[in-house]
């Protein structure tokens, strides 16, 4: 995911899983995956975490703000991974903004 | 060599609901000989199958055929996987399907729908599916799977009569309003095999397909997600035989043989055993067909010692033994293959000859 994502999210971007795209837990393949059309991806902790928080009821800046306090990480910081992590998803249609 | 791990969980049933299909793509990878209306499991037997599926690790089904709407209990299936935990995806022609049924299968928790087009051209369309209206028909369907919010995969097959118009093709899937479009260059099994003569592409319009679709990425990135499977018999390296036999996937028959891949049958000697008899998690763990070439121990030379052997596992089995005679070879399609030659030679014979279309 080194490549910059082609979409931008903005702060009071409302992102959400689009239907046909679940996230689940399963012991058998070894923890959270993302299940979307033909294809399986394994998400890390944080990356659950932050789409966890997907539900399209909450903004992006709401999202990171969470995260910040959930971490005790810097906002800056978690606000650039979550706007690559989630722009990249949008890119491959995982995630509707 | 000693070594405790667990076998990998398969992510993926590809569940052959029915061989029945108003279609007849001379490509189809269905076996030539078909398993009858009467053989098929039933509705009972799937939803066991997708629970021991889920059990076993699967995440994902894959309801195809066949057309898999030629099934009447269709939305008992989809909601018996949707009750499993599985992920489903509906792999159709579209011929046969209903808006009425579709709306059903949404209702009963379907998670993704996969049309496929047999071209842009609709003539061409209707002549390779050999059914007049096809192509209407399934414009129709995919514009209604959106509406109802489901998400489309646009599938087509490529070959030597409609590999010129790949970028039309996209053009149409994104009209639709399909998120995904697959670029299937034939894989030559079953009926395809049967065809190959007909269908195969030359090389120079294989390395213009591949440029474009390499264009079409870059031009619709963020808006389409363009997946292509590559023309093998024009590879250097083999595919990597569904990701390792045994290891990522199994597909279940109409009749509830358990094959390793859907081409498994050509391979002689190899014993499937059924639903019917056994547990999916027995037969993934213990059938013979299944240990047959797990691992790498099953290997010869060049595979044996291939810096590649974990990466495509000595590519295609069943491809091994359709061109080079023997199911543990490696496949004719690496230009390490001492038999690759063939392979040139097999996609050199290219001859206009009409279709054998696929009939039940």
């Amino acid at each position: 995911m080194s490549e910059q994502p082609a979409t931008v999210i903005s702060s009071d971007a409302q992102p959400r899983l689009p239907r046909g795209v679940r996230l689940v837990q399963n012991e058998a393949q070894g923890g959270w995956l993302l299940l979307a059309p033909e294809r399986v991806f394994k998400a890390d902790a944080i990356s659950a975490e932050i789409l966890k928080r997907c539900t399209g009821e909450v903004t992006l800046d709401a999202i990171v703000d969470d995260l910040a306090k959930a971490f005790a990480a810097p906002r800056e910081r978690i606000h650039a991974d979550v706007v690559k992590l989630l722009g990249s998803l949008a890119d491959k249609k995982l995630l509707e903004l | 060599m000693l070594a405790v791990e667990p076998l990998p969980a398969p992510l993926g049933l590809l569940a052959e609901l029915t061989h029945r299909c108003p279609l007849g793509c001379p490509y189809c990878s269905n076996p030539l000989n078909l398993d009858k209306r009467d053989d098929e499991l039933d509705t009972a037997t799937w939803s066991r199958v997708f629970r021991e599926a889920a059990a076993l690790g699967v995440l994902q089904v894959h309801l195809s055929g066949g057309e898999p709407a030629a099934r009447r209990d269709l939305s008992e299936i989809v909601r018996a996987a949707r009750e499993a935990g599985l992920y489903s995806n509906l792999i159709t022609s579209a011929v046969g399907l209903t808006p009425q049924t579709l709306a059903a299968l949404a209702d009963a928790g379907l998670d993704h729908v996969q049309i496929s087009i047999q071209d842009s051209d609709e003539a061409s369309a209707d002549h390779i599916a050999g059914y007049d209206g096809a192509s209407s028909r399934k414009r129709a369907l995919a514009a209604e799977v959106v509406r109802l919010g489901l998400p489309l995969t646009i599938n087509m097959v490529v070959h030597r009569a409609n590999i010129g118009r790949i970028e039309p093709m996209v053009e149409l899937a994104l009209s639709v309003g399909a998120s995904r479009v697959e670029i299937a260059h034939v894989q030559y099994y079953g009926w395809a095999l049967k065809n190959r003569a007909t269908l195969m592409p030359t090389r120079e319009q294989v390395d213009i397909a591949v440029r474009q679709v390499e264009m079409l990425r870059a031009k619709h990135h963020g808006r389409i997600v363009i997946d292509a499977v590559a023309p093998d018999y024009y590879a250097r390296f083999p595919k990597p035989c569904i990701g390792g036999w045994g290891r990522r996937s199994l597909n279940v028959t109409p009749a509830g043989k358990v094959l390793p891949c859907h081409a498994a049958e050509v391979i002689p000697g190899l014993k499937f055993w059924t639903v019917r008899e056994h547990s999916l998690s027995h037969i993934w763990l213990s059938s013979p067909a299944f240990s047959a070439f797990r691992g790498t121990d099953w290997m010869q030379e060049p595979c044996k010692s291939c810096a590649r052997r974990d990466q495509d596992f000595g590519g295609c089995r069943c491809q091994a033994f359709l061109i080079a005679g023997d199911a543990r070879a490696a496949d004719p399609v690496c230009h390490l293959s001492p038999h690759h030659a063939m392979v040139e030679q097999l996609a050199a014979a290219r001859e206009d000859i009409a279709y054998s279309y696929r009939h039940s």
